[in-house]
């Protein structure tokens, strides 16, 4: 291959390099109004009176809104596919306050002295109630989170909001029970993961215009465009075709931007006033009202026959949803899922879950999407289970991985059709030496370096649901126009998707121009999450590539006065089989541009029946200080197996930086709430995220297996790289102190405490 | 109150709040590479250049920079290509929000230290967060960068 498989820069790059302006914020028009939200000061309240007169009176403001004003029309906030399985649980503004920061009022002005003034002059009477805060009281708690009648699920998912359930359900594969009678070791444990925030650099912003023709134009830093388009008709009650959404470069979103969180305000302002709007969150915003991942307890049984063969695994996942349902019904099922199908040997499944209704902050999507919270779960009793059987947690997986060819009943009874993670877990130990740092070694400085170990996997797509499609035109002088509508929010698809172009068409990648989001002009794509984009949208492009192949063919022999049977293409001309005439490229496409010949444009869209998942092992190595619990990250190594690899800088880095996020998440990313329910690190200060000197050193490399239903062979990349750390960490902090941890963030003072309970008993 | 300020070169007069940041004076005159990433001075996506040395935007005050000069990616095109080109061939810049405040410290880094180890890179530059990358590419691309600096190319 020529350009697949290869270190290709973006196309982006030098234009984010040199600061040009590019994002949301730098773009919007200056007379934008300045958009801004009172915040509830508590976590369950109603609103009983509000008073906005002074705060109209302020000079320069534009509209105070409050819910009198805005469409009573309950929605989700869930950028996902229509009809969307998060409940339509959320109104833009309501009179029933669910958690501490949930919109009072929209406050739009002329600048942000006025703005910030009159947020202050709002006059509200609040009808205080006790809040619901300990998600593991939830289910059937008298207080109610969403008592009102107009709740409601589009998608049997399980929701009962009298019962404060967004969701519940089960799945199960033989007989757990009778096969857990018949095994020789049994562990079984629960685990505790926290609520994360994605922290992406850009926090959420959005401006809003009428265009020329009196539509709304909404420009935002989203992964999903057209889902925003859709969600934000739904929530103002306007057509559809009344709004257009473009989306510019975004500063990473990690599924934050799966959620339409700041659109729907600024939107709002604009068909009030009929002004261009804006609003960007502040990063204390971002923290209180985003989209994080859900907070779970997961009780995990696993056993196995005395060689150690797991038998049968068992997992209930309790989620809090928070106060809304964003994508609170389907991160859940990936607890189980993609979990417990890295082992497709056993005979036996079982996983039930409930996902409930708290007073804190409502959930989203954040780069792997609940598989994470399982992976950290069962890998962690996993590693049990090799302590019990006095066996290494390598040997042991080395036993029961899936492999390729195998049915992972657990994974929706799907063949798994490609999976090298044999060769993963081969080169990882290889790479960090594990035969000889397992499992430790003490330094003699009262310090301990000891090593771990984890699987994961993912999915590429939501297997006949996720739909990609891309338009290419041929122009003059025989250059391509890719359309894309799928977003690149940094993780480079633009530029991948242009690869997998470029290849097709036997032609510099310089020859291909992309462009990106704008959904007036965009072939139809759900957008960027669930690890779709390059295994969805990529086969989308090879098909498209095939069509206009076709048209290429057809009118290089229009114009050699020839039969298409005679004449083939290579990239840069199409010439006759008996090589006596040609055309070039760039002759057809102009001659495209003139009376005779034909337009020049194909588009294929494309969805999967599958979801084929991309496997990794990760190793870590660390120092614990056994006196403070502080754990160093010496060297962590992951091997994946993404499939074919499109672009090799590009999934490293990827696969680098969701080892650091995971590494952050592991040791000490953790959304901590007052007993009141209002969230205590809301900054960067308190709620502290992996700087270059956390992270140790982060090694990557690929065992490629080869995906048949995938363009190029590729899976996916995105998510799955930040499965690993936590449960690979937990295990080398096992190996060094003997300590089970089953709470997330495992902090210096957890450890510390944990050894010193150790050493009294 | 009155201020005049040399950005990039250009002498700019100006009437502003006693209480705006050079963070927003410097984009009111249209320098967008400097973002605000946070409010706690803890991201390093601001960092400009105050008479030649590094400083967080969102921490000083626009008065502060009167009759001084101020720095900005824009001011420094050729320098940020330079740098820039390893960071894309490392694929490293990412969404690349905090690529611009992250080179501006490490062409001042470049000035200030001579021949810097592994560790004395990540410490002056552990200011700049990034949530991409997990900064193995950056590192890689920045000693590539000092690598061919120091052959004098």
């Amino acid at each position: 291959m020529r350009v697949v498989n290869k270190p290709i820069r973006k196309k982006d790059a030098m234009m984010l390099v040199t600061g040009k302006p590019v994002y949301t914020q730098d773009i919007a028009p200056k007379d934008c109004l300045v958009v801004k939200l009172l915040r509830s000061p508590h976590a369950n309240a109603f609103i009983e009176d509000i008073n906005t007169t002074i705060a109209m009176k302020v000079p320069g403001i534009e509209c105070v809104l409050t819910y009198k004003d805005i469409p009573q029309k309950r929605f989700t906030m869930a950028g996902q596919s229509y009809p969307e399985p998060s409940p339509y649980d959320h109104l833009i503004l309501d009179k029933h306050l669910r958690c501490c920061g949930d919109p009072v009022a929209i406050v739009a002005g002329e600048n942000e002295k006025a703005v910030d003034r009159a947020l202050k002059l709002i006059k509200v009477k609040y009808d205080v109630r006790e809040p619901l805060l300990d998600f593991t009281k939830a289910k059937d708690n008298e207080i109610l989170v969403h008592p009102e009648e107009d709740f409601k699920a589009l998608c049997d998912v399980g929701a009962d909001n009298k019962r404060n359930l967004c969701s519940t359900g089960n799945f199960s594969y033989g007989d757990v029970n009778a096969e857990f009678e018949k095994c020789a070791h049994i562990v079984e444990r629960t685990y505790h993961t926290k609520a994360n925030s994605q922290a992406m650099m850009e926090t959420f912003r959005t401006y809003t215009h009428m265009d020329l023709y009196g539509r709304l134009n909404i420009v935002s830093s989203t992964q999903v465009p057209f889902h925003v388009r859709r969600i934000l008709a739904n929530a103002l009650d306007i057509p559809k075709s009344q709004i257009r959404v473009i989306k510019p470069r975004i500063g990473g979103g990690f599924g934050a931007k799966q959620s339409v969180v700041s659109e729907v305000f600024p939107a709002v302002v604009t068909i009030k006033t009929g002004k261009p709007a804006m609003m960007i969150f502040s990063r204390s915003e971002s923290m209180t009202n985003g989209s994080p991942r859900h907070e779970m307890q997961i009780r995990v049984k696993v056993g196995s026959d005395e060689n150690g063969v797991i038998k049968a695994i068992d997992m209930y996942t309790l989620s809090n949803a928070g106060a809304y349902g964003e994508h609170g019904p389907t991160t859940v099922g990936l607890t189980g899922h993609k979990s417990m199908s890295l082992y497709a040997g056993a005979n036996a499944y079982n996983f039930d879950y409930d996902v409930v209704y708290t007073n804190t902050m409502g959930g989203g999507a954040y780069r792997g999407y609940g598989a994470t919270q399982g992976i950290f779960a069962l890998e962690s009793a996993v590693n049990e289970l090799a302590l019990k059987l006095n066996m290494d947690p390598v040997k042991l997986r080395e036993k029961n991985m899936t492999a390729e060819g195998q049915v992972m009943e657990s994974y929706y009874g799907e063949l798994c059709a490609s999976c090298a993670l044999d060769r993963c877990m081969e080169k990882a130990k290889e790479m960090i030496g594990w035969d000889e740092k397992y499992p430790c070694k003490d330094m003699g400085n009262g310090k301990v370096r000891s090593v771990g170990v984890a699987m994961a996997m993912q999915g590429s797509g939501i297997s006949n649901v996720d739909v990609g499609a891309v338009e290419i035109k041929l122009n003059d002088d025989g250059f391509y126009t890719l359309m894309i509508g799928a977003s690149d929010m940094g993780t480079g698809c633009d530029t991948i998707l242009a690869q997998m172009a470029a290849e097709c068409l036997e032609c510099d990648i310089d020859n291909i121009i992309v462009n990106g989001v704008d959904t007036d002009q965009s072939p139809y794509d759900t957008g960027s999450y669930a690890s779709s984009t390059t295994y969805i949208t990529g086969m989308a492009v090879v098909k498209t590539c095939e069509k206009i192949r076709q048209q290429i063919l057809a009118e290089g022999a229009r114009l050699l006065k020839t039969e298409v049977e005679n004449v083939d293409f290579d990239g840069q001309k199409v010439y006759t089989l008996d090589n006596s005439s040609s055309v070039t490229l760039s002759e057809i496409g102009y001659s495209s541009y003139v009376a005779g010949g034909g337009c020049i444009t194909a588009s294929e869209s494309n969805f999967s029946p599958v979801s084929p998942p991309p496997f990794m092992v990760g190793m870590v190595e660390l120092e614990i200080d056994k006196l403070t619990g502080q754990v160093e990250i010496i060297d962590y190594v992951a091997v994946v197996d993404c499939g074919t690899v499109v672009n090799t800088n590009l999934a490293r880095v990827q696969t680098e930086g969701g080892i650091a996020q995971g590494i952050g998440m592991a040791l000490y990313e953790d959304i901590q709430y007052t007993k009141e329910g209002r969230m205590i690190n809301n900054s960067f200060m308190q709620y502290k995220i992996p700087t270059r000197l956390d992270v140790g050193k982060i090694r990557v490399e690929f065992e490629s297996s080869y995906e048949p239903t995938g363009p190029f062979g590729a899976k996916s990349i995105g998510e799955i790289v930040i499965n690993t750390p936590s449960p690979a960490i937990s295990n080398a902090i096992c190996n060094a102190t003997g300590l089970i941890m089953t709470e997330l963030p495992m902090t210096a003072e957890k450890i510390a405490m944990g050894i010193l309970e150790n050493e009294k008993n | 109150m009155e201020i005049k300020v040399k950005i990039n070169g250009k002498v700019y007069q100006d009437n502003i709040d006693a209480d705006m940041l050079l963070l927003d004076y410097v984009r009111s005159k249209g320098c967008y590479s400097a973002k605000r990433g946070c409010e706690t001075a803890n991201c390093g996506l601001c960092t400009v250049w105050l008479e030649g040395k590094p400083v967080l935007s969102c921490s000083v005050l626009a008065m502060k920079a009167n009759n001084k000069e101020v720095t900005t990616l824009e001011g420094l095109e050729e320098e940020a290509k330079e740098f820039g080109a390893f960071l894309a061939d490392e694929g490293a810049e990412q969404c690349g929000f905090c690529s611009p405040g992250f080179i501006m410290n490490v062409l001042a880094m470049k000035n200030e230290l001579e021949n810097p180890t592994e560790e004395e890179i990540k410490e002056y530059l552990s200011g700049n967060l990034c949530r991409c990358t997990g900064y193995m590419g950056q590192l890689r691309a920045i000693k590539k960068y000092l690598e061919q600096k120091s052959k004098g190319e």
